[in-house]
């Protein structure tokens, strides 16, 4: 194990000292890694020289599985041990997966003997949760960023589709965990999409972000102003994209080919495969032959042409439409303010789907950065900024949720506490009653989406708030608080204001897999890779210590005045008890130093944020107020 | 002012004046500002403490843009810091007959064969109506007495009808676009 180095006590690391970090992009179809490198973002190629890493995941008996082209070659050979697509099961309970139409090609495990309902893909090598494959995309990026640029990243942002919702934000973020990785931000890929864009064409006013991916759609509105990107509305639909053109055409070659209902999953997905390369080839010709194998044997050829394409998936394009127009709303936009459209995303590759965007929104599509990268390019740029290798820039991200948060009220439904779009970090309290008399505690029932009955809507989380003193029926007042943060992850708080009896949660999506499953998936990985896993607590902690470290020193070195000489020798005396604990080998007591640390620093957070705020708002002070 | 201790009012964060009147242009630039120094991005390598305070300053930064943003809410938030209570006020029945005649006519708009057209119409109407409305809110804010605040306190009720019926109108338009 590498030690880490830790600077000598008054000694500081070098101030602009660059760090790795990169963006990624997890898809549906493909992933992708992308870094900054002397100013310029660009993606990074694999050993063999290929930048789209497939997003399959193959496991073998006895064997670490295989990612990428590899596995995606096994796809019609061992289909049950090759999982592919697999973000459409992201955060997804079984019967959401059935729901869509390719449950039938995998054999799901209901969780049985694990404390959680995640639905797992039986394997070779066992029971596969889809934060577990999705994973081994993202330690298979990682191991690809790091060897290419030679070091540890310090950091990535991953991308998310804009219209994901709790539950599928934390799954992704559980893969990342699993994978080793740091997690600076999520990032909604429409908005990565804006900043490739931006950066590029320093242009202002409203953009449209037109994302149309393997297996999720999302639209989104942004309002660019001097480096600012203002997500000013979001839609669409996590269960939408190429997957679906493919699926349909299939379906169309089935019928002409004369093929019966019952279909094998090695035939199907050998038809799914014939339908998407004709759909690949008819982006740049007018007509395509395909040919699909009978029963007996014998070969159906056939034409496939652009007007019969057309029509097959026109239904689909237009039920993109219908996200675009809520999302034209929400933001309070008319058309004619729309500067232009960003087409992101492989099916936007298709001429169809340029002709009827430029159609809808009576303006240019930009398609000039490769529609495949153009995320994941965003997203090294979003990460080159967080982890501070450009400490004077001016972009700022403000993103939103994309569906509303509330909770279930009597007679299953819900009531709203924060709406659908709203700017994301945002906190929100609302008070609640209880029903009978002598009610002692409540259920929290935390539910995402935009309908009125609990039953339409998302179940996120569910927990108790006991221990509420008697009271007559309507008598207590229960504050129920709602945070997201900027990775637009909710946490729930609910609190008795009379008794003060308080319960919370960091949501864990009911579909999402427990703190416990994913310590124990991290203890069997390190079992496989021999490390320790003391060790890896050490080393984690370690990091955290400097992290912290480094972070009071440069404020320190900023905003000192701030302090008064007895605050000063306090923090001092807590930086060097940190240091000195960090030297050492206990990781509970290198803990107990950061919280402390926190602690003596807090007043002074408080203080350096307003000389901030102050600082930004003087102007204006002098000219309204004196 | 103590910008971080999350009790400033919003007019006090974004140094605008206390008035039912705000320059949008203003209002945005300010909350760009501000964001720019609250945000969570500006606080991924600090200390656990300056993190917390920036999500909770940034959420409440958010907030602030989103109440003053709005003149509906803008004006119930006003009412609020005035001490005027927005529950319970009694609406003259000439108003709710007004609604439900509007409400007949969003009805009678499914279905008919010039649907586009009657939509188009009755949003003309509203609007009309509701510009109505923000300009009895805006005399009644700068004449400032108790009596006027109660007049603004029932126009703002008013008002969030038309802002429900605003919402269901969306909703038929999207009806229509789909069918």
């Amino acid at each position: 194990m590498a030690l880490l180095q830790i600077s000598e006590p008054g000694q500081t690391a070098a101030p602009h000292q660059h760090k790795l970090a990169a963006g990624i992009d997890l898809g549906t179809t493909n992933s992708l890694v992308a870094t900054v490198r002397s100013g310029l973002a660009e993606t990074l190629p694999d050993e063999n020289g290929s930048h789209l890493l497939p997003s399959v995941v193959r496991y073998r008996l006895g064997l670490p599985p295989q990612v990428g082209e590899e596995a995606r070659a096994a796809l019609i050979e061992d289909p049950h041990n090759t999982i592919s697509s697999v973000k459409r099961f992201m955060g997804r309970g079984l019967a959401d997966i059935c729901k869509g139409c390719s449950c039938s090609e995998y054999d799901f495990a209901e969780g049985a003997g694990s404390d959680s309902s995640v639905p797992r893909i039986r394997t070779v090598a066992g029971d596969i949760s889809p934060v577990e494959a999705s994973a081994e995309i993202l330690k298979t990026l990682k191991a690809c960023a790091e060897k290419t640029l030679d070091g540890e990243l310090t950091g990535v942002v991953i991308t998310v589709p804009a219209y994901f919702d709790d539950a599928q934000r934390q799954a992704t973020k559980d893969a990342a965990q699993l994978a080793g990785l740091t997690v600076l931000r999520l990032l909604n890929e429409p908005t990565a999409a804006a900043v490739a864009y931006g950066l590029d064409r320093e242009s202002e006013g409203v953009h449209v972000v037109y994302d149309l991916g393997g297996g999720t759609f999302d639209i989104s509105i942004l309002r660019l102003n001097r480096g600012v990107f203002e997500v000013m509305s979001t839609a669409g639909n996590t269960a939408l994209g190429g997957d679906d053109f493919d699926h349909t055409i299939a379906q169309w070659l089935a019928g002409q080919a004369g093929l019966g209902a019952e279909m094998t999953v090695h035939k199907m997905r050998a038809l799914r495969a014939e339908a998407c390369r004709a759909k690949e080839a008819l982006s740049d010709v007018e007509s395509v032959s395909v040919a699909v194998p009978r029963d007996d044997g014998s070969v159906w050829q056939g034409e496939l042409d652009r007007e019969q394409l057309n029509a097959l998936i026109d239904p689909l394009i237009q039920k993109t439409l219908s996200p675009c127009r809520r999302a034209l709303r929400d933001a309070g936009i008319e058309l004619d303010e729309i500067e232009d459209v960003v087409m992101v995303g492989g099916s936007t590759r298709s001429p169809r789907v340029r002709e009827r965007v430029g159609e809808f929104f009576h303006c240019e599509v930009l398609v000039d950065i490769d529609p495949d990268k153009v995320v994941a390019v965003g997203a090294a740029i979003q990460a080159d900024v967080l982890v501070g290798n450009k400490p004077d820039d001016e972009m700022l991200l403000l993103d939103v949720i994309p569906l509303s948060l509330g909770i279930e009220t009597m007679g299953g439904l819900v009531e709203k506490v924060i709406p659908r779009n709203a700017t994301i970090p945002c906190a929100k309290a609302q008070d609640f009653t209880t029903f009978k008399d002598g009610q002692t505690a409540l259920a929290v029932h935390v539910v995402q989406g935009e309908r009125e009955l609990v039953s339409d809507c998302r179940s996120l989380a569910r927990f108790e708030l006991r221990g509420i003193p008697p009271m007559a029926a309507g008598a207590a007042r229960i504050r129920v608080t709602f945070q997201v943060d900027a990775d637009g992850l909710l946490s729930v708080t609910a609190r008795e204001q009379a008794s003060g009896v308080e319960s919370s949660v960091q949501v864990k999506p009911s579909y999402g897999l427990s703190d416990s499953e994913i310590e124990q998936m991290l203890r069997d990985s390190m079992a496989h890779a021999e490390e320790d896993v003391a060790a890896r607590n050490l080393r984690e902690m370690q990091v955290e210590a400097r992290r912290a470290i480094e972070a009071l020193e440069s404020a320190l070195a900023s905003d000192a005045a701030l302090l008064s000489a007895d605050e000063r020798t306090r923090l001092d005396a807590a930086l060097e008890d940190l240091r000195a604990k960090a030297e050492g080998s206990d990781h509970l007591s290198i803990k107990q130093a950061i919280e402390a640390l926190n602690i003596a620093s807090d007043g002074f957070a408080a203080r350096r944020m307003d000389a901030g705020i102050h600082a930004a708002m003087a102007g204006h002070k002098l000219e309204e107020f004196s | 002012m103590q910008a971080s201790d999350l009790t400033s009012d919003y007019f006090e964060l974004f140094a605008l004046p206390v008035s039912f009147g705000v320059d949008g242009a203003a209002l945005s630039e300010r909350y760009r500002e501000l964001q720019r120094v609250v945000h969570p991005d500006r606080f991924v390598n600090a200390s656990d403490a300056e993190r917390r305070l920036s999500m909770q300053l940034a959420a409440r930064v958010n907030e602030g843009f989103r109440i003053l943003k709005d003149p509906l809410a803008r004006a119930r938030y006003l009412l609020e810091l005035k001490g005027v209570a927005l529950d319970d006020t009694r609406l003259d029945g000439g108003f709710l007959m007004q609604q439900m005649e509007l409400r007949e006519r969003m009805d009678a708009v499914k279905g008919a064969v010039d649907a586009g057209q009657r939509l188009y119409e009755l949003r003309d109407v509203i609007c009309t109506l509701e510009s109505q409305l923000l300009d009895e809110l805006s005399s009644s804010f700068s004449d400032g007495s108790p009596q006027a605040l109660q007049r603004a306190r029932d126009a703002s009720r008013k008002l969030q009808f038309f802002h429900r019926l605003g919402e269901e109108m969306a909703q038929l338009e999207d009806e229509l676009a789909m069918s």
